[in-house]
């Protein structure tokens, strides 16, 4: 049978790291797939370059949105290893709970988003209608729903009141009740079942061998969680239990990240029960000392790293960022290898690549030099269509 | 004539369909955007409806600041919707280029390759803020006929 080339996004800037995916099938089955990154290329390494390490802390937290709060710990962590600070306790434990706050309103937007793709819309409103409990405890925290500017060098921009305390736990509480039904959905509905079970498969040795990341990776029952293995802010000092799934298919890697979610949950309420009282904020210069600083960072999607080299002027001489979908993409690339077309959009979907945005599929038959356009709504209706044939 | 015209602005701001693209955007606008379809804001109580295809919408709604990537697609999506068509521009980065401002990568705003009918600040943008764009952008039609931009 000859190849058909299909083209997933050439304009397809969903993604933080936008990329177009160049499918080769046979019939249904996808035979190889070629990944191309960098549409939406900002320049932001270069950026940071031109700015001082106040300003790019706004920078930081703009490179992706939606895990704003990782990006500017990893920012901050970085810079306070070059400028040789030591973050107050109370700061430590206040940026656990924003950064699982963060955390928790990551995924369940992803398994919101999970839930529409496999066509069942209700669990999609639902998910977010409880989301926004968690837009409004961060709203509550620090001003805004979305983007927060929290964390800065030295410290957190806010303290918190007992009240807050009280109220959050309230609310956290609710949330965990909606979340644990979600997860009780989840493993029980056979829908999502025949969807999601046994597509898009990633073994845990081939998860090592291409270095996936975060819930990708753990999905696939690899141990690796950076706020176990290299602790910062307050981890350390935190009970957690890193979550894995020995299955690897995307009905798992969704599966791990609601177990996340509970867990997230939990640390938020224990953080805030054993907050330290004391200063949050230590004051630093302008002008850091030459030297480097490396943070690592567990972000909703993975491991997260951040490489500063300063020169001792106020702006950064050079600065690198290593994103966790860019470290997926290998491992997508292989889950892909071998599922149905239809299955395509869950597979992208459960390495958390934010999609929410509209797109188009163009299919390149070269037998005849025909070439089909597809928008995403109706590769999503022709995914929801589909049949699986009984193997 | 001044029935069929009539008829037209009814038809038009009775149930706008929104076509959402996203031309290099921190990705916070487009939950914002997607949180204003979801029960709480509920913007389809306007008739709204987000769609996948250029060639059904009415409204286009951009976020992020324009990539030079992004800038011949965003003006190929806006020549593919079908006349009358409104463009509103979402969050700072899609007024002005925001942040994002002197980088190599980035053009600017969203008008500097499309016109735009509506802008909406913030950064990002409240979905309460959103939906308040796309009311008075209906309301802007419902009075002045469809004299948006667009048309030009």
């Amino acid at each position: 049978m000859s190849t058909i080339d299909l083209i997933l996004g050439p304009q397809h800037p969903a993604f933080k790291e936008p990329e177009r995916f160049l499918f080769k099938t046979e019939g249904e089955i996808v035979v190889d797939v070629e990944p191309r990154l960098g549409y939406v290329h900002r320049g932001i390494e270069k950026a940071f370059e031109m700015r001082n390490y106040i300003q790019g802390l706004y920078l930081a937290e703009r490179i992706c949105g939606i895990c704003n709060v990782a990006h500017t710990l990893c920012y901050a962590q970085a810079a306070e290893e070059v400028y040789g600070v030591e973050v107050p306790p109370r700061a430590r434990y206040l940026r656990a709970v924003i950064h699982e706050l963060n955390r928790i309103h990551s995924h369940l937007l992803i398994i919101g988003v999970a839930a529409e793709l496999i066509g069942f819309d209700t669990l999609f409103m639902l998910i977010w209608r409880d989301r926004e409990i968690v837009m409004d405890l961060v709203e509550m925290m620090t001003g805004n729903r979305v983007i927060s500017a929290y964390i800065t060098i030295g410290g957190v921009r806010r303290d918190v009141s007992p009240e807050f305390i009280e109220k959050a736990k309230k609310m956290l509480t609710k949330l965990e009740e909606r979340v644990k039904y979600y997860r009780k959905v989840w493993i029980e509905d056979p829908i999502i079942r025949a969807r999601c079970v046994e597509v898009g498969k990633l073994s845990k040795a081939d998860a090592i061998k291409l270095c996936a990341v975060g819930p990708t990776a753990r999905g696939s029952g690899v141990n690796y969680d950076v706020r176990r293995h290299r602790p910062y802010a307050a981890y350390d000092e935190i009970p957690f239990n890193v979550v894995l799934r020995e299955e690897g298919d995307v009905w798992a890697r969704v599966l791990c990240r609601i177990d996340e979610t509970l867990e997230a949950i939990n640390i938020v309420k224990y953080a805030l029960d054993h907050l330290p009282s004391g200063d949050i904020r230590v004051k630093v210069p302008i002008r850091p000392p030459p030297g480097e600083g490396v943070a690592f960072v567990e972000a909703p999607r993975g491991e997260l790293l951040h490489h500063v080299y300063s020169d001792g002027t106020d702006k950064p001489y050079r600065w690198r960022v290593r994103t966790p979908t860019y470290a997926n993409i290998p491992a997508v690339c292989h889950m892909f290898k071998g599922c149905y077309i239809a299955d395509i959009p869950a597979i992208l979907v459960s390495i958390d690549p934010c999609f929410s945005c509209t797109d188009r599929v163009t299919i390149l038959d070269i037998r005849t030099n025909e070439r089909k356009i597809l928008t995403w709504t109706q590769l999503k209706k022709m995914f929801r269509e589909f049949r699986r044939p009984k193997a | 004539m001044a029935l069929l015209s009539r008829l037209r602005t009814w038809a038009l701001t009775r149930s706008p369909w929104i076509l959402h693209f996203n031309t290099g955007a921190c990705n916070a606008c487009d939950i914002e955007v997607l949180a204003a379809l979801t029960p709480r804001f509920d913007v389809e109580r306007f008739g709204i409806l987000l769609k996948g295809s250029p060639r059904h919408a009415d409204i286009l709604v951009v976020t992020g600041p324009v990539t030079r990537q992004c800038a011949p697609r965003l003006r190929r999506i806006y020549e593919q919707m079908p006349e009358p068509k409104f463009v509103i521009a979402v969050g700072t980065c899609a007024c002005s280029g925001g942040a994002f401002q002197g980088c190599y990568g980035v053009l600017g705003g969203v008008d500097k390759v499309i016109p735009v009918d509506m802008y909406i600040p913030g950064c990002p943008p409240r979905p309460d803020a959103i939906v308040e764009g796309i009311a008075k952008l209906l309301e802007k039609l419902r009075r002045g006929g469809s004299s948006g931009r667009g048309r030009e």
